[in-house]
């Protein structure tokens, strides 16, 4: 029945897959390279015609037959199948992986038509991008359905129908409206699921008849042509029936489905349900199940070099070769400072037994970690961050010991195998204290990003920093003067809470029976005035509510709601009891903070109405999660745009702001601008790790290794990110002036100045993190209408006479 | 937070102009110059050149404001410096002139200076009045929005005009058509309508849409049946979107109101420096 078992069998022709068919090819041994779509690196095809794909991270070294440098989709891809070709590499298309069977030494490796094909070991590179999901209809293989659109300027004078009501469909139906006649079918009955920018354009173009639309609308068949002129008729179930629409083309973008399902039917194990887990790897990226290997994006490892890399080590490790991974000079450069004879293996070893957070880390995660973070080797009294500093990364500590300093009273030390910095890294607010190098000090520092990556796929590292948080927190703001030990049995009462945007984490009238702290995101509290829900006041992160109920007021005065994504910590009454019998001055301080929110309350009660309803507008607008947002007033604004001139004049030629639009409430105009959220979203998925969080302001901005992908663009709420290219603002003032010359300083010159062989990159506000003096949009503003404002002045905004 | 270039600082440069100007008549006061007063005296050479500097130094905001890279300070904080110091110049170059003014240069520059400086006074009152009266006239909306809902105001009058008669239908369209917002720059000032509308095969003002309302609430009147209740919807979404496009109007007008009045103050500018440098030059030569 089988006649051919092969000693390596390659699931997913990306990057990463390709490198490791062509090494087995390149050394003779017998493999077979299965990919779902007709081409190599599905991918990589998907990328916009012409996008320049960058080779990051650049000091990486390559590591495979197949050659691979910065350059154009196109060429690179040309260079693949050159390469794939020359190692005769065993390539077979169209061949979709189901199923996998069977143990190491042989697997039956299943494909979607039904055939079954033996092999020793397997190699998954599936990448995670998943499948598009299919419309799933009679005739949707003709050839005129498909799932992404590259270049919407090759379609004139067809009749299109566009499926589905995402961002991708909608974005994809404008873009053809012009020149061709274009459907698009939404299965419910509005577009709820698009971005603000987006659900506007369509509904403008909906309107206006430029895009006919039909709402709550399925596909049902696609039949042959009924006249020579189309190519097929597709039959959708209306609202009111059956309507039948003669096409040239149909377009699906009804979303990926994630390859996370299928990999788990192959009995790989990720450690939760976290979206963004990975499956665990050992250093030599087999999984759980003997004998499958795990490389690339579905790995972890996001960028293209890196799964090549892997795509080699992997056939290496599977002779049963012990090659050093690519990356072992990096790390030793890293080690290099340390005052250590060992080999990289046996420090970062040595680094797993000192620090038990990594204890459970496996030795792959922490290689991957250790690549990302830095060694510091200090000396005494080194300032390591500041208190009210705005980064947040991860230290622990490897050698020697640190101070940190709490308050001006509060001075801890912490020495080997600890950990300090998780505060800010959780709530990603400002740091609480100071931190300074003692004796002989070697830290580690990890980025925000590496370390959120491990707690979401190490459960345990969750666990060890949430018990810390907890403790410090309450030893930070509640208990200074108590050593730790005393407050361990009052911790492990305290519960985390999460709540999503716009949930009760009390109502006016409950019970108070416990108090919160709000560890990340931030709450609104509302009371309720003539039937009327109105906003009193804001509170973000890093505060306490409900303290009323510690000191005897036994029913909730306000309701307090997540104005965003929020967790607390919240302790019952009785073990606040517990903890004020051991912390003196406590009740004291609680009736204070008290008195401060009646205050605060009644000041704001004469300007409720009003100000209530635009702290209402505020949050709507998702202003719980800034730290620093410019809002325009428009009492003062005359429309100069010189706010947006000096962006640009500042920024490479373009705005990062869009004063018009946005929407205005009572004065205050919340232009299209970046927000510098606290848990920014655009953060989360950026392949080079470019989106970076900054010191003392607190800034999200892009660094210079963006690749392009346009992740972040899709992944911001607030639709703030643009892809541009560098452009020159020209600074020609006095020609402009006298002689009308040119363009006035700050606009864009109108040919675009644009070098279109250059790479488009994200840009978005950077608070001006170049510049003395600050931002220059507030600093361009000639009447005071453009300020920068931190969720701490929000209470002002609405209170205060301007 | 916010705050305007009149109250930067806490008013700063209110109380800086105001000690310039107080120390200024204080000096004209107990000056007891030989001559009558004028800017031939000691004090009035002094004040002159005060004068002069502060006219360079005023004139330098329109290079300042457009320095986005380099620049020192606030503009909000130069523009708060260059009116109260600017307000200030007139008494300084008032004191200046020794009240002794005749037909020549020298009073032709103090003239173009006081034009300037008039015209700065209607550029704060534009700029602090104008805005939040334009906010509130379109009720926190953007232009692009008010202009948004008079094009859907005019996409359900074409749906409703299809039920409607042919006269009415063709007057809908041509008000609709011939409805003007915008002009040149003068029309934008003077808030000038020039649309119009095709009645009776004759083209006739409509301007504020007065007419085109006008001919369907008579059509209203004398209509029945189907066309009466189109017709009073019609007229109904007609009056509507008359209301906006006032606004749009109005707004327009504010918005060239800003713009213009700072293409008067730069060129008067222009005019006044090469008229100080004349009286400067002919002092010197002359006397
Ligand atoms: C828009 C965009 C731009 C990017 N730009 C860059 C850049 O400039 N530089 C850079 O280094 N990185 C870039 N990246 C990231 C890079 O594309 C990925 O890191 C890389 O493709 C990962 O390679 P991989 O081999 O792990 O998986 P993939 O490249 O995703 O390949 C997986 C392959 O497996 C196939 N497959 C999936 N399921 C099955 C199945 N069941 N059976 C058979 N085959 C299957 C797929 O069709 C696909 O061909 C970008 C990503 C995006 C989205
Ligand atoms: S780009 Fe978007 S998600 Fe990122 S910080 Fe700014 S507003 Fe937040
Ligand atoms: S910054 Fe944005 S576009 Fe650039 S690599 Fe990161 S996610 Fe992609």
């Amino acid at each position: 029945m089988i006649e051919n078992i092969y000693d390596i069998a390659v699931i997913g022709a990306g990057p990463g897959g390709l490198s490791a068919a062509a090494h087995a090819a390149e050394l003779g041994v017998s493999h077979v390279l299965f990919e779902s779509s007709p081409k190599i690196a599905n991918t990589i095809q998907k990328y916009q015609k012409g996008k320049h794909v960058m080779a990051e991270p650049g000091i990486l070294p390559l590591r495979s037959p197949i050659e691979f440098d910065a350059g154009k989709r196109e060429a690179i891809l040309g260079i693949w199948e050159e390469g794939i070709a020359l190692h005769e590499t065993n390539v077979r298309f169209g061949a979709e992986v189901s199923k996998i069977e069977g143990e190491k030494g042989a697997f039956v490796v299943g494909l979607s038509n039904g055939e079954e094909v033996t092999a020793k070991n397997l190699i998954l590179g599936i990448g995670m991008q998943g499948n598009p999901r299919q419309l799933g209809v009679a005739g949707d293989q003709a050839d005129f359905v498909q799932y992404q659109l590259d270049d919407p300027g090759e379609y004139q004078g067809e009749v299109i129908v566009v499926v589905g009501a995402g961002d991708a469909a909608i974005e994809n139906a404008l873009a053809l409206a012009p020149n061709n006649k274009v459907y698009i079918v939404n299965r419910k009955d509005e577009f709820a699921r698009a971005k603000e920018g987006n659900l506007n354009l369509i509904t403008a173009a909906i309107d206006s008849g430029e895009v006919e639309c039909f709402y709550g609308t399925t596909p049902e068949r696609i039949d042959p042509p009924a006249d020579e002129d189309h190519k097929g008729v597709f039959v959708l179930n209306t609202l009111k029936g059956e309507a039948s629409v003669p096409v040239h083309r149909i377009i699906g973008r009804l979303g990926a489905i994630a390859p996370r399902r299928l990999v788990e039917s192959f009995g790989i194990e990720f450690p939760n349900d976290d979206p963004n887990a990975i499956p665990a790897l050992s250093s030599q990226y087999e999984s759980n199940v003997p004998g499958i290997y795990v490389i690339g994006a579905l790995g972890g490892y996001p960028l293209i070099k890196q799964a090549m890399n892997q795509g080699y080590e992997v056939v290496e490790y599977i002779l049963g070769n012990k090659v050093k991974p690519a990356d072992n000079d990096l790390i030793a450069a890293k080690f290099s400072s340390l005052p250590l004879d060992l080999d990289v293996d046996e420090v970062l070893e040595l680094m797993r037994q000192r620090i038990p957070v990594f204890e459970h880390v496996n030795a792959l995660q922490f290689r991957e970690l250790m690549l990302d973070s830095e060694v510091h080797v200090l000396r005494k009294g080194h300032v390591i961050f500041t208190r009210n500093d705005y980064d947040n990364s991860f230290y622990t500590i490897f050698e020697g010991d640190v101070a940190i300093e709490v308050g001006e009273d509060l001075h801890i030390k912490s020495g080997v195998g600890n950990f300090f910095g998780e505060m800010s890294l959780i709530s990603g607010r400002r740091r609480s204290a100071t931190v300074l190098a003692g004796e002989n000090c070697i830290v580690i520092e990890t980025p925000r990003r590496t370390m959120n990556k491990l707690i979401s796929s190490v459960e345990a590292v969750k666990r060890v920093l949430d018990q810390t948080f907890i403790i410090r927190t309450i030893q930070q703001k509640f208990a200074p003067d108590t050593p730790i030990e005393d407050l361990q049995d009052i911790s492990e009462k305290t519960q985390i809470n999460s709540y999503s945007p716009g949930e009760v984490i009390f109502a006016e009238g409950d019970p108070g029976d416990s108090f919160h702290f709000i560890r990340s995101g931030s709450v609104t509290v509302s009371n309720e005035l003539d039937g009327k829900e109105v906003v009193m006041s804001y509170v973000p992160a890093n505060q306490a509510i409900g303290e009323m109920a510690l000191l005897g007021n036994t029913t909730r005065g306000a309701t307090v709601k997540a104005a965003v994504k929020t967790e607390t910590l919240s302790l019952d009454v009785e073990s606040f009891q517990m903890l004020s019998d051991r912390a003196p001055g406590l009740k004291e301080r609680m009736q204070l903070l008290a008195q401060d929110r009646n205050r605060q309350n009644l000041a704001l009660q004469s300007s409720a109405e009003e100000g209530g309803d635009l702290l209402s507008f505020l949050m709507g607008q998702g202003l719980g999660e800034a730290t620093d947002v410019l809002l325009i007033d428009e009492g003062l604004c005359v429309a100069c745009d010189f706010c947006e001139e000096a962006c640009a004049a500042t920024h490479e030629g373009t705005s990062r702001l869009n004063r018009k639009a946005g929407p205005t409430f009572a004065h205050i105009h919340v232009p299209t601008s970046c927000r510098h959220c606290e848990d920014p979203s655009c953060m989360k998925d950026c392949p080079p790790d470019a989106i970076q969080r900054g010191g003392i302001g607190g800034e999200v901005y892009i660094g210079d290794n963006c690749i392009g992908c346009g992740n972040c663009e899709q992944n911001c709420p607030y639709d703030v990110i643009q892809m541009s290219y560098k452009t020159e603002a020209p600074d020609n003032f006095w020609r402009w002036m006298l002689f009308g010359l040119g363009d006035s300083p700050g606009k864009a010159s109108s040919q675009g100045g644009a070098n279109k062989s250059a790479v488009k990159k994200a840009v978005k506000c950077d608070m001006c993190i170049d510049q003395s003096g600050g931002p220059a949009c507030v600093r361009a503003c000639p009447t005071g209408a453009a300020a920068r404002l931190s969720p701490e002045d929000f209470v002002d905004l609405v209170s205060v006479d301007r | 937070m916010h705050s305007s270039f009149l109250s930067h600082a806490k008013g700063r440069y209110f109380w800086v102009a105001l000690a310039l100007s107080a120390f200024s008549i204080f000096l004209y006061v107990i000056d007891h110059p030989t001559e009558p007063p004028n800017g031939g005296t000691w004090l009035g050479y002094s004040l002159g050149t005060i004068g002069a500097l502060l006219i360079v130094w005023l004139a330098y905001l329109g290079k300042r404001k457009r320095n986005f890279v380099r620049g020192w300070g606030t503009v909000k904080g130069w523009v708060s410096a260059h009116v109260y110091l600017g307000a200030s110049l007139l008494v300084v170059a008032t004191l200046h002139t020794g009240f002794q003014f005749a037909w020549n240069i020298h009073t032709f520059a103090f003239a173009l200076m006081c034009l300037v400086i008039l015209s700065g006074f209607f550029g704060i009152f534009v700029y602090r009045t104008y805005p939040t009266a334009q906010n509130e006239l379109k009720k926190n909306q953007t232009i692009d929005d008010t202009f948004t809902q008079v094009e859907d105001f005019e996409a359900q009058l074409t749906r409703l005009a299809a039920e409607a008669s042919n006269g009415t239908k063709m007057l809908l369209n041509s008000a609709i058509e011939r409805t003007v917002i915008g002009g040149g720059y003068l029309d934008q000032l003077l808030g000038r309508d020039n649309s119009s509308l095709v009645l009776d095969g004759r083209v006739v003002p409509n301007s504020d849409q007065d007419s085109a309302l006008e001919a369907l609430v008579e059509r209203l009147a004398r209509s029945e049946g189907d066309e009466h209740k189109a017709l009073s919807q019609i007229v109904r979404v007609f009056n509507n979107r008359k209301k906006l496009i006032d606004v749009i109007r109005k707004d327009i007008r504010m918005q060239a109101t800003i713009q213009v009045w700072l293409l008067f103050h730069v060129p008067v500018t222009f005019a006044l420096i090469a008229a100080l440098t004349a009286h400067i030059f002919s002092v010197f030569v002359y006397y």
